[in-house]
């Protein structure tokens, strides 16, 4: 039984990875899953300089989801490097490295850092962060900009790319198409949806940041439906996340197109997701007597 | 860097009301009991709460045996799931997690502990742990607030109790007597406190106005409470500025000096 797909260059032993924002760096889940069952570690986002964030409180908890606005706190380049990346290269499988800026030009040279640091597996764009008021999403909602971040970064690395979708749009089919024209080897779809949520009795946002972006089992249906319209226009790989709790949910992903799949939210509350979602696409495959995992991609009779 | 942490699937022994809106639930899990520092807290995943996604976090109460215990109020949907399980029902729980309290080490400091509500229970293995007995001051609105007073005053630690309405102990906020024992500048003593952010704020302010070190257990909303989700984090005091610090993994204690209060909401 072959459960090992391929992204770009990139070989990964099973199509299941822990999704950027909801893992850390890997090493703070490594006391509780072994990492090296894992399809990939997609760290969180990571720009040139260091982000400190928003301010509290950053998330809530809605029916079957979380509305989150952290603001990409993260360490910068360097930080990342002298404090994770010892870690992360000492794993087996690859690290898929988050990448956002708030120009084109900083998305490349963010893009050129981590190709010359070696060793590492791909490159995700950030390009639909809903939490930030310059970058992120700004460069996901426009298809010029879009293939500008796409290219400039294509320009200065042979890393295998994977641009990160915003589901924020009327219809994903042109900018997959963008992203697939400007050189991108992968797409990860999706990221979280803008939202709010409102304390009544105080009358005042339960975000400081005002909105936030919604993920978790809440968002599921209509990531997959994104995955199935994007699958229809590019040709390279889909890695499909939004609300994965279990086997089942990642191989709907499949079946509407996605080639691989990613773990989000769940992690918060059930670190053994990942390993669980693995072992269930594997028993799903033996009882349907399905030999490679690539055969459930795109599998969906959906008549069109 | 880490502490020992476990992720496992517990029996509750017991999940009874101690006063009022109160419980204290009691679960088994012989691997995870002795790792257990004072301070630190178990993320709670209420199995049957369906809808609701998220742990809970409790800080640690006692630990006796192959067992250790939490003290909760019923405040929101998952609490309220919580108090209606019974024993031989089974929970899943990432713990120990965080960074506790500094215990005193033999002859050295003597503690003086200040709690807001069911800030008791994260100070009680702390006094329990202590070489040296201290002073507990510990405050409510009522006298159903008022928790475990019979096991402090057991350890034979002087309890000192106000109630906002009078109805037990002195009237009045926890931090008057406190302010009051500070002012007598006895040498050698150190705060550890547990409660409401404000609260947490005087007693940090007291402590520095005498010159005492003080440990505070942060009470924050919380994700994932494993140093991931970002969502805990509190503004300290680095070298020259400040920076988000995370209370799941960094605190929930925290050195009272180095919290940058005038940013903390």
């Amino acid at each position: 039984m072959n459960l090992s797909i391929q992204i770009g260059t990139l070989k990964l032993q099973n199509p299941v990875m822990a999704a950027s924002g909801t893992f850390g760096y890997g090493v703070e889940y490594a006391r509780l899953v072994d990492l090296n069952q894992l399809g990939a570690v997609v760290v969180k986002g990571i720009r040139l300089e260091p982000v400190s964030g928003n301010p509290t409180p950053r998330t809530v908890e809605v029916a079957s989801g979380l509305i989150n606005a952290i603001g990409l706190q993260g360490p910068g380049v360097d930080g990342f490097i002298k404090k994770y990346w010892p870690f992360l290269k000492g794993l087996k499988v690859p690290t898929i490295i988050n990448i956002w800026g708030t120009t084109v030009e900083e998305y490349a040279e963010v893009a050129r850092r981590f190709d010359a640091l070696g060793g590492v597996g791909a490159l995700e764009l950030n390009v639909s962060c809903p939490n930030i008021k310059e970058g992120g999403a700004q460069f996901g909602t426009d298809v010029k900009l879009l293939a500008q971040v796409v290219s400039a970064c294509r320009k200065v690395t042979k890393l295998p790319l994977i641009t990160k979708m915003s589901p924020n749009v009327v219809s994903i089919a042109p900018y997959a198409k963008a992203a697939e024209d400007a050189g991108s080897d992968a797409l990860a779809i999706t990221n979280s949806y803008p939202a709010m949520a409102i304390d009544i009795e105080t009358r005042k946002p339960k975000l400081a940041n005002v909105t936030g972006g919604l993920t978790g089992p809440c968002i599921k249906p209509i990531a997959v439906k994104l995955v199935w319209e994007a699958a229809k226009a590019v040709k390279i790989p889909i890695i499909g996340m939004g609300g994965i709790q279990n086997a089942a949910d990642a191989i709907e992903f499949l079946m509407a197109g996605a080639t691989a799949v990613a773990v989000g939210t769940a992690n918060f509350y059930e670190p053994q997701t990942v390993l669980q979602v693995i072992a269930g696409i594997h028993e799903f495959m033996q009882r349907q007597g399905i030999k490679d995992v690539k055969e459930i991609t795109g599998s969906v009779h959906a008549g069109k | 860097m880490f502490t020992r942490m476990l992720e496992q699937t517990v029996q509750i022994v017991s999940n009874e009301r101690d006063t009022d809106s109160y419980f204290r639930l009691v679960m088994r899990a012989p691997q995870i009991a002795p790792l257990i520092q004072p301070g630190q807290f178990a993320h709670i995943h209420v199995l049957p709460m369906k809808d609701a996604l998220l742990r809970r976090p409790f800080s640690i109460f006692q630990v006796e045996g192959d067992t250790f215990s939490i003290l909760y109020k019923t405040v929101g949907k998952g609490t309220e799931v919580l108090s209606q399980m019974r024993a031989g029902e089974e929970l899943n729980v990432i713990a120990p997690l965080g960074h506790g309290f500094t215990v005193p080490k033999s002859g050295g400091e003597t503690p003086l502990l200040v709690a807001g509500g069911y800030g008791m229970a994260a100070l009680y293995l702390l006094a329990q742990r202590s070489p040296q007995k201290g002073i507990v001051f510990v405050g409510g609105r009522r006298r159903v607030d008022i928790l475990c007073e019979k096991e402090f005053r057991a350890l034979d630690w002087d309890v000192r109790v106000t109630t906002e309405d009078g109805s037990h102990g002195e009237k009045g906020i926890v931090t008057k007597p406190f302010f009051v024992e500070l002012g007598r500048k006895e040498l050698n003593r150190k705060v550890f406190a547990c409660g409401p952010t404000p609260m947490l704020k005087a007693v940090g302010g007291i402590a520095k106005e005498f010159d005492v070190s003080a440990e505070l257990s942060m009470d924050e909303h919380m994700c994932c409470g494993v140093g991931v989700c970002l969502t805990c984090v509190i503004p300290v005091k680095t070298g020259d500025g400040w920076e988000y610090q995370r209370s799941c993994t960094e605190g929930p204690v925290f050195d009272a000096r180095k919290i940058a209060w005038e940013l903390l909401k």
